[in-house]
C-alpha cells in the first residue's frame, strides 16, 4: 500500500474532477425535478402532473402506435426545414462572406431579420403553402436560415488569406478550392451555425404546429389542452424537450471538438 | 449618408418595389398578399381609427414587464452564478442548450394554470428572454481582465467598491448585449404567445384577422409590428455598437 500515494497521478486527479462535474450536473437535474415536484404539490393534479406521472405517461406514449406518426411528422418537417436552411444559408453566407461589399450591405439587414418576431409572417406562409407540412417546413426554414447565413458569412470572411493564396499557387480548380480549402476551414463555424439553426428551426416547426395544424407534436399538445389532459400535454412537452436537449448536446460536443482541432 | 447605407436603402426599396409590381400585376394573387402600398394605406386607416393603439398598449405593456423582470432577474442570477464557479460549470451545459427547447410548448400549459390573461404571456416573454441576459452577464463578468481586479486589491477596495467601480463599468457593453437580446426575445415571446392563444394584443389581432380572411387588416398589422420592432431593435443595436467602440473593442 506504500505506493498508493505516489501513483496518485494527474490523470487520477482529472478523473476525480470529471466525476465531480458529472455529479454536479446530476444534482442540477435533481434540483429541477424537485422544483417540479413542489410545483405539482402546490398546484395539484389539475394543473401540473407530477414528474413520476409525467414520465409514466411519456413511457406509455412512446410505446403507443398513435404517437409515432405525430413524432415522425415533426421530425420530417424539422429535417426538411434544416436541409433547406443549410443549403440556402451556406450558399448565401459564402457569397456574402466572399464579396465584401455585399456582406457589408447585408449584415445589418440580417441582424434585423434575426431579431424579428417571425411569427407575424406565419399567416403569409400559410396563405402561400396551405395548411399542410409545407407551411411548417417553410416556417422552420426561415427561422433556421438566418443564423446559418450569419455564421457562414463570418467564417468565410475571416478565413486565413494565406490558405486561398496557397490554393492559387497550387493551381487548384474552383471546385477543389471549395472542397479542399474553403469547406474544411469554415466547417467549425458552420457547425456552430447549424447548432443555433437547429434550435430555431425546431422552434419554428413547433410554433407552426401549435397554430392551425392537424399533425405533429405541437398539435398533440394543443389537442391535449382541448381535452384538459394535463399529463399527456406535459408528457409530450417533456419528450420534445428531452429530444431537443439531447440533439443540441450532441451538436455542442461536435462543435467543441471541431473548434479545439483548429 | 455613406455609400453603404445608400446601397442598403436601395436594396430595401427595390425589394418592396418588386413586391409591389408582383402584386399589382397579379403574379402574386390578392388573396395571398396585398401590395405594400395598400398595406401602408390600410395601416394609416387603422391607426387613425385608434384600433392599433389599443392592441399596441397591451402588447407593449406585456413586453415591458417581461423585459424588466428578464433583465433584473437575469442580471442577478448571472452575477450570483458567476460568484460560484462550481455551480456555474454545472449549469453551463443547461444554459447553452436552453434555447433548443421550443419554449412555446409550455405556453398552453401556462394558460391552463393561470387562465387566459396577461400573466402567461409575460411569463413566456420572460422565460424566453431571461437566459439571454444570464448568458451575457456571465460573458461580461468573464471578460474582465485579471489585472483590473488586482488593481482593485492594490487600492484596498472592498467587494462593493470593486463591483461598482471596476467590474460593472467594464461589463457594461456585454450587459447591454444582454438587454438588447432580452428586448428582442420578449417581443418574440409575447407576440408569438398572443398569436397562439390570447385575450388581445397585436399578435392576437393578426391571428384574428387571419381567421376572418381579413387580409387588409392582417397585412397592415404585420407591417406595423415588423416596422416597430425593427426600429426598436436597430436603435438598441446602434447604441451597443457605440458602447463597444467607446471601450475600443
Amino acid at each position: 500500500m506504500a505506493g498508493t500515494q505516489a501513483t496518485y497521478s494527474r490523470k487520477d486527479h482529472e478523473r476525480a474532477e470529471r466525476l465531480r462535474y458529472l455529479g454536479d450536473i446530476a444534482l442540477v437535474i435533481l434540483g429541477i425535478v424537485v422544483v417540479w415536484q413542489i410545483l405539482h404539490m402546490l398546484a395539484g393534479d389539475v394543473a401540473i402532473s407530477s414528474p413520476l406521472a409525467t414520465a409514466i405517461r411519456a413511457g406509455e406514449l412512446l410505446g403507443s402506435a398513435n404517437f409515432w406518426p405525430h413524432a415522425g411528422e415533426t421530425a420530417k418537417a424539422l429535417v426538411y426545414a434544416l436541409v433547406i436552411a443549410l443549403l440556402i444559408g451556406i450558399g448565401v453566407g459564402t457569397w456574402l462572406g466572399a464579396h465584401k461589399l455585399s456582406g457589408a450591405v447585408a449584415e445589418p439587414i440580417l441582424v434585423a431579420l434575426y431579431s424579428l418576431p417571425k411569427i407575424t409572417l406565419y399567416p403569409l406562409i400559410l396563405l402561400i403553402f396551405g395548411l399542410g407540412i409545407e407551411a411548417k417546413i417553410a416556417f422552420g426554414a426561415i427561422h433556421g436560415v438566418i443564423p446559418v447565413t450569419i455564421f457562414t458569412m463570418n467564417a468565410v470572411k475571416n478565413i486565413n488569406r494565406v490558405f486561398l493564396r496557397s490554393a492559387r499557387v497550387m493551381k487548384l480548380t474552383t471546385m477543389q478550392t471549395v472542397t479542399r480549402i474553403l469547406l474544411p476551414a469554415t466547417l467549425p463555424e458552420i457547425v456552430s451555425g447549424l447548432r443555433v439553426g437547429f434550435s430555431l428551426t425546431l422552434l419554428g416547426v413547433v410554433i407552426g404546429e401549435l397554430f392551425s395544424s392537424h399533425r405533429g407534436m405541437g398539435f398533440l399538445v394543443m389537442r391535449a389542452i382541448g381535452l384538459h389532459d394535463v399529463s399527456t400535454m406535459m408528457a409530450v412537452t417533456l419528450i420534445l424537450a428531452v429530444a431537443a436537449v439531447a440533439i443540441s448536446s450532441i451538436l455542442l460536443y461536435i462543435d467543441n471538438r471541431l473548434h479545439r482541432r483548429t | 449618408m455613406n455609400r453603404l447605407t445608400l446601397i442598403r436603402t436601395v436594396v430595401i426599396v427595390a425589394f418592396f418595389g418588386l413586391l409591389e409590381i408582383l402584386c399589382r400585376t397579379g403574379i402574386i394573387s390578392p388573396f395571398t398578399m396585398i401590395p405594400p402600398s395598400e398595406m401602408a394605406v390600410e395601416l394609416w386607416l387603422l391607426i387613425a381609427s385608434g384600433e392599433v393603439a389599443r392592441g399596441m398598449r397591451q402588447t407593449l405593456g406585456n413586453v415591458a414587464v417581461a423585459c424588466f423582470f428578464a433583465i433584473t432577474v437575469g442580471f442577478a442570477v448571472g452575477a450570483g452564478v458567476h460568484a460560484v464557479p462550481r455551480l456555474r460549470r454545472a449549469l453551463d451545459p443547461f444554459l447553452t442548450t436552453y434555447y433548443a427547447v421550443p419554449f412555446f410548448v409550455f405556453y398552453p400549459l401556462l394558460v391552463f394554470i393561470f387562465g387566459m390573461n396577461n400573466f402567461p404571456m409575460i411569463m413566456i416573454g420572460f422565460l424566453f428572454a431571461v437566459v439571454a441576459m444570464i448568458i451575457n452577464t456571465l460573458n461580461g463578468l468573464d471578460k474582465i481582465p485579471r489585472v483590473y481586479r488586482k488593481v482593485a486589491r492594490m487600492h484596498h477596495m472592498g467587494r462593493t467598491k470593486t463591483a461598482l467601480l471596476i467590474e460593472l463599468p467594464y461589463a457594461i457593453p456585454n450587459l447591454f448585449t444582454g438587454v438588447k437580446l432580452a428586448v428582442a426575445y420578449s417581443f418574440i415571446g409575447v407576440i408569438a404567445a398572443e398569436f397562439i392563444l390570447a385575450p388581445g394584443g397585436l399578435g392576437y389581432a393578426i391571428s384574428f384577422a387571419y381567421d376572418n380572411f381579413d387580409n387588409n387588416t392582417m397585412y397592415a398589422l404585420m407591417l406595423f409590428i415588423l416596422v416597430l420592432v425593427t426600429i426598436i431593435n436597430m436603435s438598441l443595436h446602434a447604441y451597443e455598437r457605440r458602447l463597444l467602440r467607446r471601450q475600443g473593442r
